[in-house]
């Protein structure tokens, strides 16, 4: 019941705050209009956003056709964060479904434990894990990066939340039907909990595929790199040429970009979660 | 005869089992099966290492000469933390951008979140246009904003120069402005996600707080700070702790865009610790740091906890 004044001031406030997430994303069209164009158009002032002559091509190839393709950073990514994403859920699946809905000694220091390291910022304990997987004969290997990954108390947590909330009598109504725990893990809590661990998935995808920090430590070779390390790799071979670089900067955005167009309302609450006490 | 014996105690035996197999003690493994994994990870990825830093920090070791190489020295390497220039100039850098980053975000957060929460129409074009950085890899966002910053030629202080700043800031090879230009790059990221957590928090509130309010006749403004932003404590409060947090593990963009320079003024503990121990090879003095941060970042929500414990109630 708002008045008709009212609205038209909302309106106004909506247009405003158009121009003003237009210039927010500014970069980001920047980005895409200086991959498209020519070295010397890039740095024209006033900024020609669109393109007198097309490059764009041109830098494509480079950026896939060239001696290190873009193409192996994304199969190595793709790779890492879809195996560290499945690992991550089924192991903490297994975990919020024993902190849930199972009674068994040691569960609340367990639990304890794991919202205490919760804490621990990963950087606290680079070097001795670097240490470690030397020490298992893991350095520069994917194996490296996708055990370092694997693990979440955060996770665990947020899923332990929502099996909470789980009804039992779907679970004693399998068990009556002579199921086993596993059995009643697999073919009653995963399916129940599909919301949840898409949500959880997807953000787990999302910060594996932009993980820098580990791959830059774990990796040597260039034929293992992921796609952050390979923007390095290509900072090194044409950080002076920026129409090229942003074509890299495009590369490596746009399969999160169109993860985040499609899987909007996912991604959001995924991230949400985490914020709201539930 | 026989055979019936050895039906008998067959039968005996699984009547035993099945006595000894209750339910509960088939819960109790069951329960340790499923955390087993998860278990495990945490201790030999988290309490281990915690730990084994912990001793690390103690000794000087460069790792090339294995295990027998390792000297132990006490808390020497503490000691030169705290004369070590480039470590004091990364401790100040880290209080620096905090100081900078954390308010500067929750502040613009909170007011767009607020703005897009009650005034707007199409509220998910707002989430996801402010989102969108937060969800780019921060490498690449980073070099893009290395462009826009080129001191010479780069749009922005083509711009400066245009609207008349004729000595505008040299950005990212700035002693004096490296810090910031990186600051500015790390608000704009990170901004989307504190809008979305602000949301998510404001549309708890019940509408008709704001409704009776109205009917009072309190103000737009007058609604912000008197219901949204207390209603808000515990999102606020989250907020708090983790982008106070995330803010002292920033790292990414320094290592892609300065390598903590120029001349070190850029740099921060997390880079430090990569230099040193990654680059240096000193995993003893690097693991003292880590400690340092450890210790910075348990110190930071435990003040954080303790002040807001006492001061929210309701």
């Amino acid at each position: 019941m708002t008045t008709r004044t009212f609205k038209l001031g909302n309106a106004v406030l909506t247009a405003l705050f158009g121009i003003i997430s237009i210039f927010f994303l500014l970069p980001l069209v920047w980005m895409i209009s200086a991959a498209s164009k020519t070295e010397k158009e890039v740095w024209t002032f006033p900024i020609q956003w669109i393109p007198k002559e097309w490059h764009f091509v041109q830098n494509f190839k480079t950026i896939w056709m060239g001696d290190v393709s873009f193409g192996l950073f994304y199969w190595n990514s793709i790779k890492i964060a879809l195996i560290s994403t499945l690992a991550t859920l089924l192991i903490s699946a297994m975990a919020g479904y024993a902190l849930s809905k199972l009674e068994f000694k040691g569960k609340g220091l367990v639990f304890g434990a794991m919202m205490a390291f919760m804490m621990i910022p990963e950087q606290a304990t680079l070097v001795p894990r670097y240490i470690m997987i030397k020490e298992f004969g893991l350095y520069d290997t994917h194996a490296a990066l996708i055990l370092m990954g694997m693990f979440s108390s955060y996770f665990t947590f947020l899923l332990r939340q929502f099996m909470l909330g789980v009804h039992n009598d779907l679970l004693e109504a399998a068990e009556l039907d002579g199921a086993g725990f596993f059995r009643i893990f697999w073919s009653v809590m995963l399916p129940l909990s599909r919301p949840i661990l898409a949500t959880v998935g997807i953000i787990k995808f999302i910060w594996t595929w932009n993980d820098y920090q580990g791959p830059l430590i774990m990796l040597n070779s260039t034929n293992l790199y992921t796609i952050p390390l390979g923007m390095q790799f290509f900072k090194e071979e044409f950080g002076t040429t920026i129409s090229v670089m942003m074509m890299a900067s495009l590369a490596a955005i746009i399969p999160l970009l169109v993860l985040f167009l499609v899987l909007q309302k996912q991604v959001i609450k995924g991230i949400s979660i985490g914020g709201v006490k539930g | 005869m026989s055979q019936h014996a050895t039906v008998q105690k067959r039968l005996a035996s699984r009547k035993e089992k099945r006595t000894y197999w209750t339910r509960r003690r088939r819960e109790q493994l069951a329960g340790w099966l499923f955390i087993a994994p998860e278990v495990l990870g945490m201790l030999v990825l988290a309490v281990f290492p915690l730990l084994f830093s912990l001793g690390l920090s103690l000794t000087e070791w460069n790792l090339v000469g294995g295990l027998s190489a390792i000297h132990f020295v006490g808390l020497d390497n503490f000691a030169e933390l705290f004369q070590d220039n480039r470590f004091l100039h990364a401790l100040k850098n880290n209080i620096g951008f905090t100081a900078g980053t954390v308010p500067a975000t929750m502040l613009i957060g909170v007011v767009l979140a607020a703005v897009i929460h009650k005034k707007l129409y199409f509220k998910d074009y707002f989430k996801a246009a402010f989102f969108v950085p937060y969800i780019c890899s921060t490498v690449a966002v980073a070099a893009v904003w290395s462009a826009l910053y080129h001191p010479s030629k780069g749009p922005l202080n083509q711009m400066l120069i245009h609207l008349g700043i004729s000595e505008p800031p040299r950005w990212l090879v700035d002693t004096s402005w490296s810090l910031v230009a990186i600051m500015i790059i790390y608000i704009w990221q990170l901004l989307g996600y504190q809008i979305i957590i602000f949301l998510a928090g404001m549309s708890n509130i019940p509408d008709e707080l704001y409704e009776a309010a109205r009917i009072d006749g309190a103000s737009g403004i007058q609604q912000f700070r008197r219901i949204t932003l207390p209603l808000l404590g515990p999102t606020t409060f989250f907020l708090a702790i983790t982008s106070t947090i995330s803010s002292f593990k920033v790292f990414d963009m320094i290592k892609f865009l300065t390598d903590g320079g120029p001349n070190y003024s850029s740099t921060v503990i997390v880079y430090q610790i990569y230099e040193e121990g990654f680059q240096n090879f000193r995993m003893g003095y690097a693991s003292a740091m880590s400690w340092i941060l450890f210790l910075l970042i348990m110190l930071v929500t435990s003040v954080t906890w303790i002040t807001q414990s006492r001061k929210v109630h309701y």
